[in-house]
């Protein structure tokens, strides 16, 4: 190639390049473009509305009369309120806690290179796989009564055998963490089965040399190892409790009456059965300040550490 | 008493056969080191002497008390990891401590131990850091010092040294060396490298397809190797392998090598090195190990009162290393690498006169592999 004739080109061949250049760098806005509108219209959008409805004294339909935060100040008098909100940190806090222990211990037996590893893990995590609707008409079922685990324990002669948590006002709220616990430990087991095998496998050995009993292994020194996966793990339980419906209506139906009711069947019943828009509003614009309290620490740690690291 | 004491090991994975009957023992405050290719079984054979893996027959002794059975943690050892191990969430203190700790050492004690190992180790200002802030080097004297803090009966590095650049892998090296003489432990050391074996070992075991094909001391090893195999291992650039055809008669054997396009090259062999086993060899096919520094450049004004056998060849390449030369020459059917004074001016191309001295070279049976002398 001689010099000469490239001496005109490069001007136009820029011009080329930078518009090819545009588009390739506008392509990835385009092509995202519809579903970012989307979630901002859906998503954020009606959250807003939410927010603006919450502070409205609407009732069937909504309105727009602002009453300020009278709806909050009439939901913290609400006692219904106050029996969900109780429910769910009872609820949320046993079943993030056992969901952890029961998930981290299936995982560390596990690990010990059993036979047949992968059925059974399986087999503990096709629960995960249930839609929580299931699960809770399976547990109603078992739990009811008259048909379940206390008739069943009676037909075999145990003619004073009890199991009534079901219908029990004070108990009803522990049958919800049975049948969560019971979806949910298996997806934590996953979590922590996979942080298990991402340790080193030396590390248990050095530590056997050092003398530590394998129950003080896990404890001191592969544990410790998984803050990650805890954080994680702590993280998605706890918006499941939080967002917890599905389960509640096809287990207990909030009942009896409303002993076991949640934040987000409280919401629904307001807003949507009981002709309270503005009520439930404010009491999803609470749940809303749940999830962002656990929330934003959590990104917050999460994304400093990715600084640092 | 021997520290440490092996007896007929066998490790079976399977069907497969990882330790073949190995055997050996060492003396209190020796250093051994295990040798081998990868997948010789020297990383098998350490793990049952620490007893992460049970052995399928055969017996340990450490101090002369068996432990084939007992736990890790009952054998009284400490091992430094190739991957050196450290517990990621303590401090570089907790990982020296733990092992301590877990014996029930009280704190005053342990607080000392510490200290004595990081004073030791040069690593008193890292102490509180985590292993994810240490460099290569820092993890690696960690992993030492928490094998240190104890004072087992035995330690045992598993490749402490390959995951570490070139340089620092030699003054690591020299550190280890320094620390062996200082403590005066007793010392099971893996790993596939040579020249690691030869600097540090008072005993090297050579091991092969889960066989320990020689015992012996770095020397013996080096000069007095049992067969083609371990000649061909120990030593960089290896030992030059030539077939050759054994000759009696009158004034000793010779060795006759076929050139190709040239005059056979005879080789005398020295009188002071005949053993009854030649003569029933006469005839018969050997192979001739000679290591590139037993051939030496001629000076020809000296030829007269020089010992040794004079050859001529045809340099195919010099490759100057700067301490000395290397030079690959044609020599018999093949080719040999020449290790020769870094003064020596050949180019590629020349003609040169060596002189091979015959009095260290070894011969090997060219069908089992094993020493003829």
């Amino acid at each position: 190639m001689t010099h000469s004739t490239s001496v005109a080109r490069p001007a136009r061949a820029a011009a080329r390049r930078s518009s090819a250049g545009h588009l390739q760098a506008w392509l990835p806005r385009l092509v995202l473009a519809p579903s970012v509108a989307v979630s901002l219209f859906f998503v954020y959008g009606f959250m807003l509305w939410t927010f603006i409805l919450s502070l409205t004294n609407s009732r069937m339909l909504p309105s727009y009369d602002l009453v300020g935060f009278a709806q909050y100040a009439r939901l913290m008098t609400n006692d219904r309120w106050w029996v969900a909100s109780t429910n769910l940190v009872v609820f949320g806090a046993l079943f993030v806690g056992i969901c952890l222990v029961v998930g981290a211990l299936l995982a560390i037996l596990l690990d010990q290179r059993i036979r047949q590893e992968g059925a059974l893990r399986t087999l503990y995590l096709y629960p995960m796989a249930l839609s929580f609707i299931v699960t809770g008409v399976v547990w109603k079922w078992l739990l009811n009564p008259g048909l379940g685990i206390q008739a069943m324990v009676r037909s075999w002669g145990f003619e004073g055998f009890t199991f009534d948590w079901l219908v029990n006002p004070d108990m009803a709220v522990y049958t919800l963490v049975i049948a969560a616990v019971w979806q949910a430990s298996g997806f934590v087991m996953a979590l922590f089965l996979a942080g298990l095998r991402g340790i080193d496998d030396s590390i248990i050995k050095a530590a056997q040399l050092d003398g530590a009993s394998l129950p003080r292994i896990y404890w001191r020194v592969v544990l410790p190892c998984l803050r990650p996966v805890v954080f994680s793990a702590v993280m998605i339980l706890s918006h499941i409790a939080i967002k917890s419906f599905d389960l509640v209506v096809a287990l207990t139906g909030g009942g009896p009456g409303y002993a076991s009711d949640l934040p987000a069947t409280f919401m629904y019943a307001h807003a949507f059965t009981r002709a309270q828009i503005g009520l439930g509003s404010a009491s999803a614009m609470l749940m809303l300040g749940g999830v962002l309290a656990i929330l934003i620490p959590y990104l917050y740690s999460e994304l400093r550490s990715r600084q640092h690291g | 008493m021997s520290a440490l004491e092996i007896r007929n090991v066998c490790k079976d994975f399977g069907n497969e056969q990882v330790l073949k009957d190995v055997s050996l023992a060492i003396d209190s405050g020796e250093f051994l080191i295990l040798v081998g290719p990868s997948g010789c079984g020297k990383s098998t054979l350490m793990n049952a002497i620490a007893g992460l893996e049970p052995v399928t027959s055969g017996e340990i002794l450490i101090a002369g008390e068996a432990v084939t059975w007992k736990t890790p943690a009952e054998r009284d050892i400490a091992m430094v990891f190739q991957s050196y191990a450290l517990y990621p969430s303590m401090t570089v203190r907790g990982n020296i401590s733990f092992g301590l700790e877990m014996r029930k050492v009280p704190r005053a004690e342990r607080e000392a131990a510490v200290e004595r190992v990081a004073d030791l180790l040069q690593i008193s200002h890292l102490l509180e850091r985590k292993p994810a802030q240490l460099s290569g080097g820092q993890r690696q004297r960690v992993a030492m010092g928490r094998a240190l803090a104890r004072e087992p009966k035995v330690y045992l590095f598993d490749e402490p040294l390959s995951n570490l650049d070139a340089k620092l892998r030699v003054d690591m090296r020299t550190e280890i060396k320094k620390l062996h003489q200082r403590l005066g432990t007793t010392i099971v050391y893996v790993t596939h490298d040579q020249i690691e074996a030869m600097t540090l070992a008072d005993c090297i075991a050579v091991m092969r397809d889960g066989r320990i094909l020689q015992l012996g001391t770095p020397d013996e090893v080096y000069n007095d190797p049992v067969d083609i195999f371990v000649a061909g291992f120990m030593g960089s650039p290896s030992m030059n392998f030539i077939a050759a055809t054994l000759e009696g008669g009158e004034g000793g054997y010779r060795l006759r090598i076929v050139t190709p396009d040239e005059e056979d090259l005879v080789l005398p062999w020295p009188v002071s090195r005949e053993t009854p086993d030649l003569a029933r060899r006469v005839g018969q096919q050997v192979v001739l190990g000679l290591r590139p520094e037993h051939f030496s450049e001629e000076d020809l004004r000296l030829t007269d009162q020089a010992e040794g056998t004079l050859l001529e060849a045809r340099v195919t390449v010099a490759e100057p290393t700067g301490a000395d030369i290397l030079l690959r020459l044609p020599l018999g059917a093949g080719e040999v690498t020449a290790r020769v004074g870094p003064k020596c001016r050949v180019a590629a191309g020349e003609r040169l006169a060596l002189r091979v001295d015959m009095g260290r070279a070894v011969l090997f049976d060219s069908e089992t592999e094993r020493r003829l002398a």
